[in-house]
C-alpha cells in the first residue's frame, strides 16, 4: 500500500461543475509528486481534498494506511503551503513559524527550540524578529514553508508556492524546496501550471486535464513518451509540434504523408496505415534544403542559449524549431525542414491518444 | 521612484523594460501614460512635449496585468468603450468596423456578445489588448500583461503580441519581470533596478555582454555562474584554487568576478573535479548543480548525458564566453 492513496476521488461543486471526475492516484513515502495542468483542470481541488479543505463528493483518501476522508484538516497531519504566503502580518517571523505549534499546545520552551532549528535549516535565523512586510516575496515564502515544516507533518501539500515570486527568486526557491524535500524525505504533493517547474522538481508528474489524469510518470517519460496530444503539447516549451496526415505503406516501408500534400516522410517503424498526427519536439527538427516540410518563418525568438524559430507550414498553429543561438532566420523567410524520424511520435487524430512507438 | 531615466523608443520598435518588483517599471509606464507627473524631466511623444498634458490628450493605450475589464459588460461593450469616450466621437459605423477588426485580429469575434466575467484569463487578456488596439493609439504601454496567465498561454500570447505589433507598426513599451519575455520579445531590452537603468541593448547584448554582475543575474535561466577570482600566476583562480581562465595582462585588476553561463561550461576537459549535487532533467537538457572546490556551479548538460548526484565532473568554462568584471 502506498503512503498516500486516492481512490475514485470525485468532486462536484454545488453549481454542478465536475471539478474532479473520480481519479486514482498514489504517492510513495518520500516521493515528490507534481500535479500539472492548466487552470480548471482539477489539480488544486484535488490538493484541497487531500488537505481536508474541500470534502469529496465520493471516493476515499488514505494517508499512511489511515482513512482520512472524513477527517478535519487539523486531524490529517498535513502541512500546507499556499501561493499567497498567508502569513500573519502582525506577527513576527518567529511567531508565524511557531503558530502551528502554539495552536497544538506545544510548550513555550520546546516551541522556541523547534522554531530556531527550522529557521536555521532554512537560513531564516537573521530574520526571526522581522515582520512579513519587511521581507521580500522569496523570504516570505520561505517563512510559510518553515511554518509548514515545523510541525513535522506526514505529508506536504503545496499549491503553486512559486506563483507570485519574481522569476529569479522562483528559480532559487525551486532548488531550495527540492533540496529540503530530499533532505527531509517528506512525501510532497505539489500543484503547478508551469511544466518546467514540474519537470525540475518531480519524482513523478501527474498531468491533469478536465478533472481527469492524462498521464503519470517520471518527467523524462512524460516528455519523451507523452500519452496524448494534450500532454505532448502541454509539456515542453514550446510544446511538441503536430503535423496531421496519413501513414501509408510505400515499397515495404512506412511513410508519413502530411496533409496539404508535401513530400512523404520515411519512418523507422511500422505503424498501421491510416490517418494519424505526427508529433515531433522542436529539438528534433532542423533546416534542410531537401526537407519534406516547407514553410515561412513567422518569428525568431531569442532565448539566450538557443532560439525558437516559429514557422507557418500551413498546419493549424505554427511549427517550432529549436535552433542555435546564432541563427539569423528572419520573419518572412522561406524554409524547408527535416525531422529526426527516430523521435517522431504518432497520435490518433480523432481521440488524441498515442498510437505507436517509432523506435 | 525613478532616478534620471533616459529612454528612447523608435517608431517601429518593441522595447522591453525588465526589472524585479519595485524596480520602478510601473511608475515609468504611468509617467509616460500621464497617470503620474514626474518631478523632473520630460516625456516626448513624436516630437511634442506631453509632460504637462492629460492622459487622454496623449493618445497612448495601456494594458494592465489584471485586465481591468468591466465585468458586467459584454466583450463588445468593453471594446467600444474607448471609442465612445469624449473627444473620440466616432460614427457608429466606424465604431463597429474597428471593434470587428480588433476582434478578428485577436480571434475573439465569437465572444463579442459574452459578458466579460464569463471569460477565461487568456480570453480576458485578449479583450484587454483589443481595447487598446481599437483606438489605434500612437504608443502601446504594456504592464506585465502576461503575468497572470498560465505558463502555456503566456507562451502563445507572447508570440501573438509580437506579430500583432509588427502588423500594426506601433511602438510598444512592454514591462515585465520575466527574463524569457524580455529576451524573446524585445527589439531592445532596458534593465531597470531601483529606479535606475543599468543597461540598454539588444537581447543578445544583455545576455552575452551584461554590463555588471547584477544585470547578468537578472537574465538567463538557469542563472549565470558568478565566481569571485584572484589573479595568480597569470590565471584567474577561485578561493578554492580552481583556475577558471587565463588572466590577460590587459586586465589591470587583481581581483575580479567571472561570469559564465551554464551552457558555456563543459562537463569535461577541466583540471579540477566537481561533485554533482543536484540533477534536474528539464526536457531537452539537464541542469547540474555541482560543488567546485567550495563554490557552486550550474552546468547545462545534454539530456542524453548519464549523470547522477555524487558523480564527478571536470567543469571547463569556455574561455571565449566568459565575462570578467573588475572587482576594485
Amino acid at each position: 500500500m502506498s503512503f498516500l492513496e486516492l481512490q475514485q476521488l470525485k468532486k462536484v461543486f454545488p453549481d454542478g461543475t465536475e471539478a474532479v471526475k473520480g481519479i486514482d492516484l498514489h504517492a510513495e513515502a518520500g516521493e515528490f509528486v507534481v500535479l500539472l495542468g492548466p487552470s480548471g483542470c482539477g489539480k488544486t481541488t484535488t490538493l484541497r481534498m487531500i488537505a481536508g479543505l474541500e470534502m469529496p463528493t465520493s471516493g476515499r483518501i488514505a494517508i499512511a494506511g489511515r482513512n482520512v476522508t472524513m477527517l478535519r484538516p487539523s486531524e490529517r497531519d498535513v502541512g500546507f503551503v499556499f501561493q499567497f504566503y498567508a502569513l500573519y502580518p502582525h506577527l513576527s517571523v518567529a511567531q508565524n513559524i511557531g503558530f502551528p505549534l502554539e495552536a497544538a499546545g506545544v510548550r513555550r520552551a520546546e516551541r522556541d527550540e523547534r522554531v530556531r532549528a527550522v529557521a536555521r535549516s532554512m537560513g531564516l535565523l537573521p530574520l526571526l524578529e522581522c515582520y512579513p512586510r519587511q521581507l521580500s516575496g522569496g523570504d516570505q515564502q520561505r517563512v510559510s514553508l518553515a511554518r509548514a515544516v515545523v510541525r513535522h507533518p506526514a505529508i506536504f501539500l503545496m499549491d503553486e508556492p512559486l506563483g507570485t515570486l519574481d522569476a529569479d527568486q522562483r528559480l532559487e526557491m525551486r532548488e531550495f524546496i527540492r533540496g529540503r524535500q530530499q533532505e527531509m524525505k517528506v512525501t510532497t504533493i505539489y500543484v503547478t501550471h508551469d511544466q518546467e517547474e514540474a519537470m525540475s522538481l518531480a519524482d513523478r508528474i501527474v498531468v491533469m486535464q478536465g478533472g481527469t489524469i492524462c498521464q503519470a510518470g517520471p518527467a523524462a517519460e512524460v516528455y519523451d513518451d507523452p500519452a496524448s496530444l494534450f500532454v505532448a503539447n502541454f509539456v515542453g516549451s514550446p510544446g511538441m509540434n503536430f503535423i496531421p496526415g496519413h501513414v501509408r505503406a510505400h515499397g515495404g516501408r512506412c511513410v508519413f504523408m502530411p496533409d496539404r500534400a508535401q513530400t512523404p516522410i520515411p519512418l523507422k517503424a511500422s505503424i498501421a496505415p491510416g490517418p494519424a498526427t505526427l508529433g515531433i519536439r522542436p529539438e528534433f527538427l532542423h533546416a534542410s534544403p531537401q526537407g519534406p516540410i516547407s514553410g515561412t518563418v513567422v518569428m525568431n525568438e531569442y532565448q539566450g542559449s538557443f532560439r525558437s524559430i516559429h514557422i507557418d507550414a500551413g498546419f493549424t498553429g505554427t511549427i517550432a524549431m529549436r535552433a542555435g543561438e546564432s541563427s539569423r532566420l528572419q520573419p518572412g523567410q522561406k524554409i524547408r525542414l527535416d525531422l529526426d524520424a527516430a523521435h517522431a511520435r504518432f497520435f490518433d487524430t480523432q481521440s488524441g491518444r498515442r498510437i505507436g512507438h517509432a523506435i | 521612484m525613478l532616478h534620471r531615466v533616459s529612454l528612447d523608443v523608435n517608431a517601429d520598435e518593441l522595447v522591453v523594460v525588465l526589472g524585479p518588483t519595485g524596480a520602478g517599471k510601473t511608475t515609468l509606464l504611468r509617467t509616460i501614460a500621464g497617470l503620474q507627473t514626474p518631478h523632473e524631466g520630460r516625456v516626448l511623444l513624436g516630437a511634442a512635449d506631453v509632460t504637462g498634458t492629460s492622459p487622454a490628450a496623449r493618445d497612448v493605450a495601456i494594458v494592465f496585468q489584471d485586465f481591468s475589464l468591466y465585468p458586467n459588460w459584454t466583450v463588445r461593450a468593453n471594446l467600444e468603450f474607448p471609442l465612445r469616450a469624449p473627444g473620440h466621437a466616432l460614427r457608429l459605423a466606424e465604431i463597429n468596423n474597428r471593434v470587428e477588426w480588433a476582434a478578428g485580429i485577436l480571434k475573439i469575434t465569437h465572444l463579442l456578445d459574452r459578458k466579460s466575467q464569463k471569460l477565461s484569463g487568456g480570453e480576458m487578456q485578449r479583450v484587454a489588448i483589443g481595447r487598446a488596439i481599437v483606438r489605434r493609439p500612437r504608443v502601446f504601454l504594456m504592464d506585465e500583461p502576461l503575468t497572470n496567465l498560465d505558463a502555456k498561454l503566456r507562451e502563445a500570447l507572447r508570440l501573438e503580441l509580437v506579430c500583432l505589433r509588427r502588423e500594426l507598426k506601433t511602438p510598444m513599451l512592454f514591462v515585465t519581470h520575466d527574463q524569457v519575455e524580455a529576451l524573446s520579445m524585445g527589439d531592445r531590452v532596458v534593465v531597470l533596478s531601483e529606479g535606475r537603468i543599468l543597461q540598454t541593448g539588444t537581447p543578445e547584448d544583455i545576455y552575452r555582454r551584461p554590463a555588471s554582475p547584477v544585470v547578468a543575474r537578472q537574465i538567463g535561466q538557469p542563472a549565470i555562474n558568478l565566481l569571485n577570482v584572484r589573479r595568480e600566476d597569470g590565471r584567474w583562480k577561485t578561493s578554492g584554487g580552481v583556475a577558471v581562465a587565463e588572466a590577460r595582462e590587459s586586465h589591470p585588476a587583481e581581483k575580479a568576478i567571472i561570469g559564465v553561463r551554464p551552457e558555456d561550461v563543459a562537463c569535461t576537459g577541466g583540471e579540477h573535479p566537481a561533485a554533482v549535487r543536484v540533477v534536474e532533467a528539464i526536457g531537452p537538457a539537464k541542469v547540474l548543480l555541482a560543488d567546485w572546490a567550495g563554490c557552486e556551479i550550474h552546468v547545462l548538460a545534454p539530456a542524453t548525458m548519464a549523470v547522477q548526484p555524487g558523480d564527478r565532473i571536470f567543469p571547463r568554462a569556455n574561455p571565449d564566453r566568459i565575462v570578467v568584471w573588475n572587482c576594485e
